[in-house]
């Protein structure tokens, strides 16, 4: 068998084609479908010229294809409502679900976080959380990895071209979804989360500042080297993942402010959020490839 | 200029703007106090919420004495005639937030957000409609585009549900002239039956005038704080705007020896430190800044030994919006080390 698995990708906006474009380079992943509902999308004519299959009939253009093409992961990248749908169909054939929308309908993966857990238990959907909860959560999960947290809040700032429609239609799910990632991976008791949107010009960088207040006098020493530790895990994925200042220590406040830069695939370099999604996405697939092969899981079975 | 027999419709800032010069310290009491005192003044409108609005307390803006709930459940009831209003900044607050402050007597919302992405707005503004409450579009940093600008942005907010579309001064940074442009394109443009409205800040000391020229180029709503207390310099000191609308023959409803006795007794002794144009208050004005970034620029600035009117210059060059708050201690960190303090 082929180490790479094969996947499907739903959703041929901004994000499907730089997911499609990082997973050209990828060892485990093999891009085959992108799914769309517009034939005359740009995004459709950009993967078939690319020479990837393509239906603009949704996921039930492809359907009956799965089997034959031996597609195994499918990543969706178009709305919170359309989300579960795509999910119980490609779920019901076998395929794993990686979930870039707000939907939630599977555990939170934040990779360097807890994406060994979701591999190993073979979830067939997982969730990437938001794109301010993929930047910021490694940081509260090194905290909160030295001693306890009673309190992470994290504030994103993202440029207003980098912030879809999407986004902005269902910010509060941004908030509420990120919050809650912020208690169950980022191991703090209480979470909350801001997105400021900027319209400045140039667009500027994506910004993460993220905020814990321990519950006992922070061990500084240790805190410092788990956040450095943790930000060479996410620089194996997302290398423009940069520590601009701190930790500072207050008190029981540990304070951390970050930028993200993006690799510039399709999206540009300052839309940091979009690609560390992106990025945080495949590196989950992967890992269910790397499992697979290295016998540590089995995927569904097939005739 | 002639405002003889217009409608002002005055709206209190102190106990919400104010928030940001208290550290958000304001106490149970002081509120009921202050809100009492402005309701038998004949205030219509009382604006209560942490400073950064609903759901506003967190480490980057500062926790509050008291959270919504219990500063909206204390004032709400002991009002006459008075109304009570919240700010929501989406992105900060949800639509949860906004249904408790419906639930708790809040008959006014205001919808804040920077005056070029007010498609954030479209989930919280659609629903306070829908729940029947005054709803206002709250464009903030207005400075910062033009009118044509404002004005779409203003349409949209207007199509979610608005009824009233504020151009808000953020930074106090707007002269008389910008702000009757941008007033009047929004009247002359947008449905007759919108309300307008102008908030002010005094950081270039011109919060009276502006608002005088809103009224002239037909905002109906001025937004004000009681002995002026809110972020930066203060907003458009109530009493003072009441005694020059008073000599202009405008209507506003309000007893001026009232609000002046409520500015003197009740407000001037509970601030921390005099609300006035000082260089660093002057600064936000000068550099378009956010006005609640006051106080935390001069902490950082005692903190790192980089003068807050410094950071502040930098904030203002970067472009940055209300609620970026955490940009202040980043950046005195990076001035501080480039300089060689740290």
């Amino acid at each position: 068998m082929s180490k790479k698995l094969k996947a499907v990708i739903i959703g041929p906006g901004n994000i499907g084609t730089d997911l499609l474009i990082k997973m050209f380079r990828s060892q485990w992943i093999e891009p085959v479908w992108m799914v769309g509902i517009d034939p005359e999308s740009d995004g459709l004519k950009r993967a078939r010229e690319m020479g990837i299959k393509t239906t603009s009939d949704g996921v039930d253009g492809m359907l009956s294809h799965v089997v034959e093409d031996d597609i195994r992961i499918a990543f969706d990248a178009t709305s919170a409502y359309v989300h579960a749908e795509n999910s119980r169909k490609l779920n019901e054939l076998g395929v794993i679900m990686i979930d870039l929308t707000p939907a939630a309908i599977g555990p939170f993966c934040v990779p360097p976080v807890n994406l060994k857990d979701q591999t190993k238990n073979l979830e067939m959907n997982v969730n990437m959380v938001t794109c301010g909860g993929q930047a910021t959560i490694p940081m509260v999960a090194a905290v909160s990895q030295v001693q306890d947290v009673e309190y992470g809040e994290i504030i994103a700032t993202v440029s207003s071209r980098s912030a879809g429609p999407g986004t902005r239609k269902n910010i509060d799910e941004f908030t509420r979804t990120t919050a809650s990632a912020i208690e169950k991976v980022g191991g703090a008791d209480k979470g909350k989360a801001i997105i400021i949107i900027n319209p400045a010009e140039p667009p500027l960088i994506m910004r993460d500042t993220v905020h814990c207040l321990t519950k006992e006098t922070p061990n500084q020493a240790a805190i410092t080297e788990s956040i450095h530790a943790m930000i060479k895990e996410v620089q194996k994925y997302v290398p423009g993942y940069r520590l601009v200042n701190g930790p500072v220590f207050d008190g029981n406040r540990v304070s951390v402010f970050l930028e993200v830069e993006g690799l510039g695939d399709y999206l540009p370099k300052y839309s940091g959020n979009l690609d560390i999604m992106t990025a945080a996405g495949l590196r989950t697939a992967e890992m269910f490839a790397e499992e697979a092969y290295n016998d540590n899981i089995r995927l569904p079975e097939r005739a | 200029m002639n405002l003889k027999d217009k409608q002002v419709t005055l709206h209190d800032m102190s106990l919400r703007d104010g928030m940001h010069a208290k550290r958000h310290q304001i106490s149970l009491d002081q509120m009921v106090d202050i809100a009492t005192g402005l309701d038998d003044a004949g205030m219509p409108l009382i604006e209560v919420t942490h400073g950064d609005g609903l759901g506003g307390t967190s480490v980057n803006y500062g926790f509050p004495a008291h959270s919504d709930e219990e500063y909206l459940t204390a004032v709400i009831p002991k009002m006459k005639n008075a109304k009570v209003s919240a700010l929501l900044l989406p992105g900060i607050a949800t639509v949860d937030h906004l249904r408790m402050a419906k639930d708790l007597g809040v008959s006014t919302i205001r919808v804040a957000t920077h005056c070029t992405e007010a498609d954030v707005a479209e989930q919280h503004i659609g629903l306070a409609a829908k729940l029947g409450m005054d709803t206002v579009g709250f464009l903030m940093m207005a400075h910062m585009a033009s009118p044509e600008k404002i004005l779409e942005q203003a349409k949209l907010m207007e199509s979610y549900g608005a009824n009233c579309i504020y151009c808000t001064d953020s930074a106090g940074y707007m002269l008389p002239d910008e702000v009757s442009q941008k007033i009047g394109l929004l009247r002359a443009e947008l449905n007759p039956s919108t309300e307008i409205g102008f908030h002010g800040h005094h950081n270039m000391g011109m919060a009276i005038a502006n608002s005088l020229s809103a009224v002239e180029a037909g905002a109906i709503r001025i937004d004000g704080s009681v002995a002026g207390l809110g972020a930066g310099a203060g907003n458009t000191p109530l009493e003072v705007f009441v005694a020059v609308l008073d000599r202009m023959g405008a209507k506003h409803g309000i007893d001026l020896y009232k609000i002046m006795d409520v500015a003197e007794d009740l407000v001037v002794p509970i601030m921390d430190q005099p609300i006035r144009v000082d260089r660093d208050a002057l600064t936000l004005g000068y550099a378009g800044v956010y006005s609640s970034f006051l106080l935390f620029a001069q902490r950082a600035s005692a903190k790192y030994g980089v003068t807050a009117r410094d950071i502040l210059v930098e904030l203002g060059r970067r472009g940055t919006v209300g609620g970026q708050e955490d940009m202040i201690e980043d950046l005195a960190l990076t001035m501080a080390k480039e300089k060689g303090l740290l």
